[in-house]
């Protein structure tokens, strides 16, 4: 945690900074009868994080701040393996939905989670993985014309438009 | 047992696919080009503005007339006064189920914004459906009848006039501009976000005008609460009659916002030729017909070469007066 | 009583068969559309505008409204069920019934929602019936300076909702703020903060895409950390009783009821506005007033009453200047506005005059879904708990598929899930080091506001402040906000003095 603290604090300051640099290319100052200018707004707000960064970091070496004196781990083991399956996942959905699309992603997250992680029978899986696609598509695309994102396996629902408009 | 199950259940979903193929063939594929899912109806502004209530009511006129076989779903993109929807049309190039409803950001945005390197010549030109007309209005409660009385209020108030309107360089920002120039005026304009809100703005007097079009201006009209002076048209509006145009006060100026429907750049022609045909039928239908008369919007159906012409005679137009303005070098 | 007759012949209206069944119908899909993270009543009325061309128009709007009430109760049971508020109008119900959730009194929470919205909702129509047209005046004359001094208000009331680390409640108020200011500034035309010149930027950051991806994504990590893949609610259970019980606590929490009801039907009718600062500063009023302020955010029933009465009375309270200035103030009632385009009423001044019946009809069938939604939201309460008590690993894949469709779903851009799971990610990092997140959220849906009102009245008075004090109704407000500013500021000063002391006399 102790680490974990001071390595945010610095890598939000930096963000900051950055915040700060790319409001600029807006005029930031008091232009005289009109009020702040365009980058006004997000140039002082992102001065304000980058003082509140400040602020962590210097309680951080003050130690004032009860995670600088914090031994505990910021992620254990289990945890850490949890966070990279969680969001590892993730990443691969919405990666894989560019490629296979929607529908294709869909049911093998659910077999990953259901059966790799949860271990739950193959028919309950199944089930699962096969109704998820058909309900959205009936909900999303049917019911509330929003096309979801296909990939390469577009054409192989021209069909399914055909028949249902 | 994991691959098994997986290639059963893709087998399934093919098997699936198939059967449906079978039993749902195309119902006339010999008659020209047709879209094969639904259509992306990109609009180049944001919810609930003239620019979307129009979308929306040609999708419900095609949806409801049944002038095409897939269903045209709207898409809101009104990022960065429209570049969101041009940059987008742009990626978009080559594909034939991508159409857009545009205004007159249409041509300042891109000349603004030169580092999007947008060319709206290479756009499908598919319809221009009507033209929205502008006028001066003032608060009825004041005791100004026409533009002369306008005048000299303004001028007495200087720049402590207020003069509302959609956002910096917008439509409504270059005829301020014009005003101000045409009459000596110092008129502070201030941008509010959407056509409905400037219109309110006046109507409860937090402006002292506005140059709204009669769509959004109409309630409060009819309720009383502001007046007309005079209109930037070629001819006086048959909703309007007492106000004079620009031209008949000896300025000869007259400006008009597009709502035209353009298709990703690079469509094929039989696909463009397609929803130029769509457009059109929603253009002859009698409630667009009725829409128009309603909201005084003015001009007849233009596509094809006629419309590129168009837009490239108001690109022209519009670069002089962003110059004109100093936004653009 | 001519409003009264009038809007008993709207009610007559509402209770014929077909409209009755559409009710009905409306109500259950608007619940379960609201019910889903990303769609909220903009989609359901959206979508269902094209169908209300093959009904009259009167059966069309009631449709309509069920639908639009029906998504405004679902959009709590996602805020307490899954800790996702649906639309920003249910941000403040995760605060207390998230916790309440997870303790086992998910029923509870629900049964609250649902009956404050009812109590929200037959208020503000009293009110509506009541008052429409002179506080159609008073919404005309609100300028920017006064929609600025409101603004001020709203965050007024919530300042005491950040976590015990005073920089980092700061750096999370901030952080929203500059993420709001993404996309276009109204004021010059000028897009800015593009970052790696990403035209997804363009549009701005939606709220959407960082409550769902703080709230859904970051959430969800969190919880399975601390449960390390078990299971997340054990305890939920549901019977007869336990409703009746839970009822019967409700009503004793009358007082934050009634008090956001008011609170939301005034703020809803601003122009603009709209229920999202309602029921935020409902929740605000509620935790200030209440007996035991500390409880609050840890499952106290009255901060889920006090915000759902709110943003339920504020969307009635939208509908005023919608139907009488043409001014949307929320996003749906932007797109009912263009479906009574469509249908030939023009919305302004004159609709109150020319379609007294269409008007009356929607106050009508807006009560009428009110009910309904009622009913059907305590109906279903049974099968919302079922679905709390499914194993993690089906509950957290069905939820992290929502969240990502529910993200895609409003703008329907790629983009904005990759975003969505970059904010999802870095939220629950910061958590784990105490960064408070609900004050990002709700600065993120408030900044563009601020800032839009603030410089719109500079521009007015030339740069000079005078203009918030010298208006009666901004001078007014500016000053009640300044003073809630400036109070937590001086009673904690007072109380680190004190410490100070205390801990320094052992020294």
């Amino acid at each position: 945690m102790r680490w974990a603290e001071l390595v945010m604090a610095i890598v939000m300051a930096i963000f900051s900074l950055y915040l700060m640099v790319k409001s600029a290319e807006l005029p930031i100052g008091w232009i005289t009868g009109e009020g702040p200018g365009g980058g006004a707004f997000p140039f002082w707000l992102a001065a304000g994080m980058l003082a509140c960064c400040i602020w962590t970091i210097v309680s951080w070496f003050r130690k004032t701040n009860p995670f600088s004196r914090s031994d505990e781990p910021y992620m254990d083991k289990a945890t850490l393996k949890l966070f990279l399956i969680g969001a590892g996942s993730l990443t691969a959905m919405v990666g894989l939905f560019h490629i296979i699309g929607v529908y294709a992603t869909l049911p093998l997250f659910l077999i990953f989670y259901m059966r790799v992680l949860g271990g739950h029978s193959w028919t309950l899986t199944g089930a699962f993985a096969a109704i998820t696609p058909v309900v959205t598509f009936l909900f999303f695309e049917i019911t509330l014309n929003i096309t979801l994102p296909k990939g390469y396996s577009e054409p192989l629902f021209y069909p399914l438009y055909d028949f249902f408009y | 047992m994991n691959i098994l199950q997986k290639t059963g259940m893709i087998g399934l979903g093919t098997a699936l696919v198939l059967g449906l193929a079978v039993t749902s063939v195309p119902k006339d594929a010999a008659a020209g080009w047709e879209p094969r899912k639904p259509v992306e109806f990109v609009i180049m502004a944001g919810k609930g503005g003239g620019a979307d209530k129009m979308a929306r009511l040609m999708q419900t006129v095609i949806a409801k007339k049944k002038f095409a076989s897939k269903p045209f779903t709207p898409i809101n993109k009104p990022g960065g006064s429209g570049a969101e929807a041009l940059v987008y049309l742009k990626q978009k190039t080559g594909d034939n189920h991508v159409i857009m409803v545009t205004l007159n950001s249409f041509y300042t945005t891109p000349l603004r914004q030169p580092g999007l390197g947008i060319d709206i010549s290479t756009f499908t030109p598919i319809g221009r459906m009507a033209e929205d007309t502008f006028l001066l209005w003032v608060h009825s409660d004041t005791s100004i009848m026409n533009v002369g009385d306008f005048v000299k209020a303004a001028k007495a108030k200087g720049n402590k006039w207020i003069m509302a309107g959609t956002g910096k360089a917008s439509e409504d920002n270059l005829l301020t501009d014009f005003l101000n120039k045409a009459y000596g005026l110092k008129m502070t304009y201030v941008p509010y976000k959407g056509g409905g809100k400037v219109a309110k703005e006046l109507a409860g007097k937090n402006a002292d005008s506005t140059v709204n079009n009669p769509s959004e201006q109409l309630g409060f009209y009819e309720a009383g609460k502001t007046r007309p002076l005079a209109a930037f048209t070629p001819t006086r509006l048959p909703l309007f009659k007492d106000a004079p145009t620009f031209k008949e006060l000896g300025k000869d100026f007259v400006y008009f916002m597009q709502r035209s429907v353009v298709g990703a750049p690079g469509m094929s022609g039989e696909a463009a030729a397609y929803y130029q045909g769509v457009f059109k039928k929603v253009y002859d239908s009698a409630e667009w017909q009725k829409y128009m008369k309603k909201k005084s919007l003015q001009g007849d159906f233009l596509t094809g070469d006629a419309l590129k012409a168009y837009w490239k005679n108001e690109k022209t137009i519009h670069r002089a007066m962003l110059k004109k303005m100093g936004e653009i070098k | 009583m001519d409003i009264f007759n009038l809007l008993m012949d709207g009610f007559a209206v509402a209770f014929l068969p077909l409209n009755l069944m559409l009710i009905v119908l409306g109500c259950t899909v608007g619940l379960f559309i609201g019910a889903m993270p990303g769609l909220g009543s903009v989609n359901g009325v959206a979508i269902v505008l094209p169908m209300t061309f093959l009904v009259p128009p009167a059966s069309a709007i009631i449709f309509l409204a069920a639908l639009y009430y029906g998504a405004m109760y679902g959009g709590a049971i996602s805020s307490i069920m899954l800790g996702i508020p649906g639309a920003s109008t249910a941000v403040a119900t995760v605060f207390d019934g998230r916790p309440m959730a997870m303790k086992g009194l998910a029923d509870k929470a629900l049964v609250g929602a649902a009956t404050a919205s009812f109590v929200g909702g037959t208020i503000s129509v009293v009110l509506f019936t009541l008052f429409a047209p002179p506080l159609a005046e008073v919404a005309l004359t609100f300028g920017a300076p006064e929609e600025f001094a409101l603004m001020l208000l709203a965050f007024a009331t919530f300042i005491g909702l950040g976590g015990d680390d005073i920089s980092k409640t700061f750096f999370s108020i901030f952080i929203g703020l500059v993420f709001s200011a993404v996309g276009l500034d109204i004021v010059s035309g000028q897009p800015r903060l593009i970052f790696m010149d990403i035209p997804g930027f363009f549009h701005g950051i939606n709220f959407l895409v960082l409550a769902i991806g703080i709230y859904g994504i970051g959430e969800m990590l969190w919880v399975m950390e601390t449960s390390q893949g078990k299971v997340m609610v054990s305890q939920a259970t549901v019977t007869v009783k336990r409703v009746m019980n839970s009822l019967r606590e409700v009503v004793h929490a009358y007082k934050p009821m009634v008090m956001g009801s008011f609170l939301g039907y005034f703020v809803g009718i601003l122009p603009a506005a709209g229920a999202t600062p309602g029921s935020l500063m409902a929740y605000g009023v509620a935790k200030s007033i209440a007996k035991d302020p500390d409880s609050f955010g840890t499952g106290n029933l009255e901060g889920v009453v006090a915000p759902e009465s709110a943003n339920n009375a504020a969307s009635t309270g939208s509908m005023l200047p919608m139907l009488t200035l043409g001014i949307p103030g929320s996003p749906t009632t932007a797109i009912l506005l263009g479906g009574m385009v469509i249908w030939g009423l023009e919305p302004g001044p004159m609709l109150f005059v020319n379609h007294k019946e269409f008007v009356w009809g929607l106050i009508a069938s807006l009560y009428a879904a009110n009910l309904f939604a009622l009913i059907l939201n305590i109906a279903f309460i049974p099968a919302f708990i079922w679905v709390l008590k499914l194993p993690f690993t089906i509950l957290a894949p069905i939820i992290f598929i929502l969240c990502m469709i529910g993200g895609y779903a409003p703008t329907q851009d790629m983009h904005d899930v990759w975003l969505m799971l970059i904010f999802g990610v870095m939220a629950y990092l910061m958590r784990k080091l105490d960064y408070p997140m609900a004050p990002a959220v709700l600065a993120i849906v408030l900044g563009p506001l601020a800032e839009a009102s603030l410089r719109q009245s500079l521009i007015i008075s030339h740069g000079s402040f005078d203009i918030f004090f010298t208006r009666w109704a901004s001078g007014t407000i500016a000053v009640i906000a300044i003073i809630l500013l400036v109070l937590p500021v001086l009673k904690m000063l007072k109380t680190r003095l004190i410490d100070n002391n205390v801990s320094k006399k052992p020294g």
